[in-house]
């Protein structure tokens, strides 16, 4: 709040940024919202780096088309699969969000696997990094279990007894097995507690701790930076020279369009 | 260009091609699994190695480095005279021991406060799956409506209360008498390998469905011509007329239902696990266990692994 703004021009300029200004003054949310935005990121970076952020937008379009879902499914045994059918044939555009909800698990997994890809092959989860690979490790985890709890609920046939065989599996497990399974079906057999116990882990558990491991991991990638790719002649803690062009046929990718002077 | 955190030097291990080896040796045995011990121990002993190699190569900037110097003695271990301030160390703020004593109390008495408050409601979530899990007997029909040697799909609600979501099936075979009782052979459905259904192998249906209506819950009897024995149809289990297993992946016989006759009538109650049959009809040998999940076993070897049956039922 310097001087008061001179020309028109200014003036207007300030009364549309003033919310801004009016919110940065009061919480540096705009700071930080540039610094998480704007901040450096390698020159020789490529398409494959943006798979993380491919896979965050699955999970909002999870939450998103979930929390919407959630309106209209009823967890229990003897209205679950017609509130589905309720969902998918009643209401308006009640087709298009549960197939985006149906769908966009699928594509959720994929991409958390090809971002998996895309780090290990580049080797990203290289110190200091390897906590964010764990912490992403356990995000893969609990997106599987994500897709396995709600599997049950559409309440079909294959619904019930995926699940039968899903939690069965588990009970095989040595020692503990027998005592998970009880614990997962809500009883000895599974049933009608079944269902709104893996309703509630599916839409209440997990996602509250994707939540907090997601914000975890994208505050590590802030606070590390991005890694370059490995061919990258400014790879962290590389001193290497341009290699020839016989030295890289076929086994790593050109250098950096644009020229070598950076 | 890229950030690096931290002090900046890299801290990748070298290449090393020992995990190459290690791989191998996994490889050798898995496959022994299948083709004999003799492999596996050969793959384990390869594993083994390679491990150990890759381990050592692995550690080895850790090992020739230098042990670390020893830790200072901390202000707190050592205290010297009686003083009511210890001096305070280097960067270290003056702290009194009340002040101390003041933090230590007010964590303290978080974890206790978020210990009471945790403990009923993880209870709360994980105790009731064990508790008071039997269920009351069911009557299933009267006895003169299962027909001699023949087997019975009868299917009826485990837990009226439940509703549909209880709705089990049993194959039921009425043996005829055996020293002046009846004697009945009663399967559950359930496949020993993960729980699917079990069906009956065959043409198996015989005459019309009889429904009848106890306790207002509906009990359904079809009677089957000569069954050949039952077979899943998740992953190709199969057992024969006596439960026992005789092909795929199950571990044991099929569950059986204990049976009750009151006043003519047929009462389904707990049901026990079963790891082999002899004989057949009213003259069978039954080698019962507690009941056990599917895919656990309850005899040889594997038997180890679960120990303990889930209480509660």
């Amino acid at each position: 709040m310097a001087r008061p703004p001179a020309t028109r021009k200014e003036q207007i300029l300030h009364l549309v940024l003033y919310p801004l200004t009016w919110l940065e003054e009061r919480s540096g949310l705009v700071g930080a919202t540039k610094y998480f935005l704007f901040r450096k990121v390698p020159g020789d970076i490529s398409w494959g780096h943006t798979l993380g952020s491919a896979t965050l937008t699955a999970f909002i379009v999870q939450v998103l088309t979930g929390v919407i879902l959630a309106m209209y499914y009823k967890p229990d045994p003897d209205k679950a699969y017609e509130s589905i059918r309720y969902i998918t044939d009643d209401v308006f555009l009640g087709w298009l969000v549960r197939g985006m909800h149906r769908w966009g698990a699928s594509v959720f997994i994929i991409l958390m696997f090809l971002h998996m890809g895309r780090v290990f092959l580049y080797g990203a989860y290289k110190y200091p990094r390897e906590l964010n690979w764990i912490l992403g490790v356990l995000i893969l985890a609990l997106g599987m279990l994500e897709g396995f709890t709600g599997y049950l609920l559409p309440w079909d046939q294959t619904a019930y007894w995926a699940t039968v065989v899903g939690i069965n599996l588990q009970a095989t497990g040595p020692f503990v097995g027998p005592f998970l399974a009880p614990v997962l079906a809500g009883g000895a057999d599974i049933g009608s507690d079944t269902l709104a116990r893996f309703y509630a882990i599916h839409m209440l558990l997990i996602p509250g701790a994707l939540f907090a491991l997601i914000g975890l991991h994208l505050y590590l990638v802030i606070r590390l930076g991005v890694s370059s790719p490995p061919w990258s002649p400014n790879a962290a803690g590389k001193d290497r020279v341009e290699p020839t062009p016989q030295g890289r046929a076929g086994l790593v990718a050109p250098g950096p369009r644009g020229g070598k002077a950076r | 260009m890229a950030s690096n955190g931290g002090d900046g030097t890299p801290h990748a291990p070298a290449p090393t091609l020992w995990p190459v080896g290690f791989a191998v040796g996994i490889a050798v045995l898995l496959v022994g699994v299948i083709l004999g011990w003799l492999i596996v121990a050969i793959g384990a002993a390869i594993a083994a190695l390679f491990g150990f190699l890759w381990i050592r190569e692995v550690t080895r900037p850790v090992r020739a480095a230098e042990p670390p110097a020893a830790p200072e003695p901390s202000t707190r271990a050592a205290p010297q005279g009686r003083k009511a301030t210890p001096e305070p160390g280097e960067g270290e703020i003056v702290r009194f021991p009340r002040s101390k004593l003041l933090e230590g109390a007010t964590l303290g008495l978080g974890v206790v406060i978020g210990g009471i408050v945790t403990l009923p409601v993880a209870g709360f979530a994980l105790v009731p799956p064990f508790v008071d899990q039997g269920t009351d007997d069911v009557d299933v029909g009267a006895l003169d409506d299962f027909p001699e040697n023949r087997f019975v799909i009868t299917t009826f609600l485990l837990d009226p209360a439940q509703g549909e979501v209880s709705r089990r099936t049993a194959y039921v075979r009425n043996n005829g008498l055996l020293d002046g009782t009846p004697s009945l052979t009663i399967l559950s459905n359930r496949c020993v390998h993960l729980g699917c259904p079990v069906q009956v192998n065959g043409l198996p249906i015989d005459a019309a469905e009889q429904k009848e209506q106890i306790d207002k819950t509906e009990v359904r009897r079809i009677p089957t011509a000569a069954a050949v024995g039952f077979g899943c149809p998740c992953h190709g289990g199969q057992y024969d007329d006596e439960g026992n297993r005789t092909a795929g992946p199950p571990v044991r016989a099929l569950d059986r239902f204990e049976f009750k006759i009151k006043n003519g009538r047929l009462l389904l109650s707990k049901t026990y696990s079963v790891s082999h049959v002899e004989g057949t009809g009213a003259d069978a040998q039954i080698t019962a266990y507690p009941l056990m999940g599917p895919g656990q076993h309850v005899d040889g070897p594997e038997a180890v692994l679960y120990p303990i049956p889930p209480p509660g039922r």
